[in-house]
């Protein structure tokens, strides 16, 4: 017998909407200087931002999935699967670090695809999860975002990407590098089909997601506070040999050097998005 | 000259060769039939090192400080060539090059990475590392080629795209990533040829194109060989196991079909033969450049995305999960 008892009589979300949401009844924020407790119900009802310092906790691509689209959305393209072509060993083998990205996560790779109603209007988003090998970017990514746009442009919606990632999947070695170049091609051709683009940068977005279709959005927005970069910050340091500048490589940081059109907190994330959805589609048809 | 570990074999052979040279210049005795011998020695020895070369040995000699540079390449390949500089916002960055030149009388505009040929110029270039202005200027260049219908080659040969704090400020990512936007839709023939190193997005930046070909001894991968050990084994030890592991050296890339072919380079290497290699490029790129002059602004496009769109490796289970 467990000491709490439920407050509500079974288990009411999925447990595929929860995934990245913190385990426990209770969850320590994050936030810098934070470091306040929350309930996870507080948690959850404040679009898991913390309700003391507002920092935006990590959450997966089914609770972006939940939160952007009016109710039910299809999910797109989930039988595709990585596969280990280069037999590729370091301290693990390829295969083993997915059987336990597997298990870990439930999740099939490191990026899900929906096609749904905002406000009303369609459109086709891929999100990705960081808890799948550091969100990686390997050949399934490129291949999901790639067909994730060809439904897009069959049916005329706008294409959104929740950028989330560490960047390029080294296990995949020129096969992931290719990817940027796949999904770049890709994001060519739904610009010359006139179908706007919506990218959204969630922490971390870095490496070769953020060189690639993290920053080719017609609109470019982020989560508050967010890491979004090309280079790591670790990287950069041991480079350059000095201490990096307060607030370097955050969101606020790109929209002041003119990367960002905008940032936006979860809050309102739906909001916005159903404004330029309205914004991208004539009122006159 | 300098000789790498698994070269030094050869080193007294050269020496032998550069000793009995002299000696046919100075003195009247003719030691055309003894050079002969030793170039024969050379070729044979030559053959056996290089025919068993593994992924770490391939990464050392792409990185051969005797290995010839873009600018190498563009002022011999072209009986003209003016290098043109600036990215026309901000500044001219060194570690990539750019400029106009002819090939059999057809105009070509160049774009390459460039690295120094001494520890001053190697500072100066950046050690080959760009900043997004590289990028820019490349693109610029590219536009240009747009313009006037010439096409564009692009020689990659870069350890990455620099990391550093104005990199980021100046957006390093964008800078790549509008290059494979813009890339991915140019009108204009594009050739990119890996003759040196092929480090990650920094390579990949000047690299998407109708056709990619990699020298011989060359690598392409998502990461040094270095940086992979130093994040998956943590240490930099491992340099040779990821190496290996990565599949990067140009017969792994050509088996994946990632690349369109192999240029090969003179016996022991592009750097033992400059002058060979040089105009081994220019006859493949004069070749390619006649092949793809046939196909129109939208084939190129079309065959560009049908191109990239089949890259990847993965499985399609047969029910949905």
């Amino acid at each position: 017998m467990g000491w709490f008892n439920r407050l509500k009589d079974g288990i009411t979300t999925k447990t595929k909407s929860k995934r990245e949401a913190p385990d426990g009844l209770w969850h320590k924020c994050k936030g810098k200087g934070c470091g306040k407790t929350n309930t996870l119900k507080e948690l959850e009802e404040n679009y898991y931002k913390c309700p003391h310092c507002d920092y935006h906790t990590r959450i997966g691509s089914y609770d972006y999935f939940d939160l952007l689209f009016d109710g039910k959305y299809e999910i797109m393209f989930d039988n595709i699967q990585s596969k280990d072509i280069l037999g590729f060993e370091d301290l693990k083998t390829y295969e083993d670090r997915l059987k336990s990205a597997y298990a870990k996560t439930d999740l099939p790779d490191a990026i899900s695809v929906a096609s749904g109603k905002i406000n009303k209007k369609p459109i086709v988003i891929a999100a990705m999860d960081f808890t799948f090998i550091g969100g990686s970017m390997g050949s399934v990514v490129g291949e999901k975002i790639s067909r994730a746009i060809d439904a897009a442009i069959k049916i005329k919606s706008p294409f959104m990407i929740i950028s989330k990632s560490g960047g390029a999947r080294m296990m995949e070695s020129a096969f992931s590098l290719m990817q940027m170049a796949k999904t770049s091609t890709k994001l060519a051709q739904l610009s010359r089909k006139k179908l706007p683009y919506f990218s959204f940068m969630t922490d971390p977005t870095t490496g070769g997601v953020t060189a690639s279709y993290a920053m080719l959005g017609d609109i470019n927005f982020a989560e508050p506070k967010a890491l979004i970069g090309f280079a790591g910050p670790r990287v950069i340091k041991e480079t350059i040999k000095r201490d990096l500048p307060e607030g370097f490589q955050t969101s606020e940081f790109l929209l002041d050097h003119g990367f960002l059109d905008f940032i936006v907190n979860r809050a309102d994330l739906k909001d916005k998005i159903g404004d330029l959805l309205d914004l991208f589609s004539s009122s006159n048809k | 000259m300098v000789f790498l570990e698994f070269e030094k074999p050869l080193e007294k052979l050269y020496d032998q060769l550069e000793k009995l040279r002299q000696v046919g210049e100075e003195s009247d005795i003719d030691v055309t039939d003894k050079i002969k011998v030793i170039e024969d020695k050379i070729k044979a020895r030559s053959k056996e090192i290089f025919s068993n070369l593994n992924g770490w040995q391939k990464v050392q000699l792409s990185r051969h400080p005797n290995r010839p540079y873009t600018l190498h390449y563009l002022t011999n390949m072209c009986k003209k060539f003016v290098e043109l500089h600036g990215d026309r916002n901000y500044s001219d960055d060194k570690a990539i090059v750019g400029g106009i030149g002819k090939i059999n009388g057809d105009p070509i505009v160049f774009i390459g990475h460039q690295k120094g040929i001494n520890t001053k110029m190697r500072q100066y270039r950046n050690f080959g590392m760009a900043n997004p202005e590289g990028y820019r200027k490349a693109l610029r260049l590219m536009k240009m080629a747009e313009r006037f219908g010439y096409p564009v080659v692009c020689l990659i040969d870069t350890p990455g795209a620099y990391p550093g704090i104005e990199a980021e400020e100046r957006g390093q990512a964008e800078a790549i990533a509008r290059n494979l936007f813009e890339m991915a839709q140019l009108k204009v023939p594009i050739l990119c040829y890996v003759i040196g190193e092929g480090a990650s997005g920094g390579a990949l930046g000047i690299g998407l194109g109708d056709k990619v070909f990699m020298l011989e001894n060359t690598w392409y991968s998502v990461i040094s060989p270095e940086s992979c050990s130093s994040i998956l084994w943590r240490s930099w030890d491992h340099k040779e196991e990821a190496a290996e592991v990565l599949k990067l050296t140009a017969d792994n890339m050509l088996e994946f079909g990632l690349i369109d072919d192999i240029v090969k380079e003179p016996l022991g290497g592009a750097h033992v033969d400059h002058a060979k290699m040089v105009k081994i490029l220019k006859s493949h790129i004069k070749k390619q450049i006649e092949e793809l002059s046939t196909l129109s602004p939208d084939e190129l496009i079309e065959h560009r995305l049908e191109k990239y769109g089949k890259m990847g490796a993965f499985t399609v289970k047969k029910t949905s999960s």
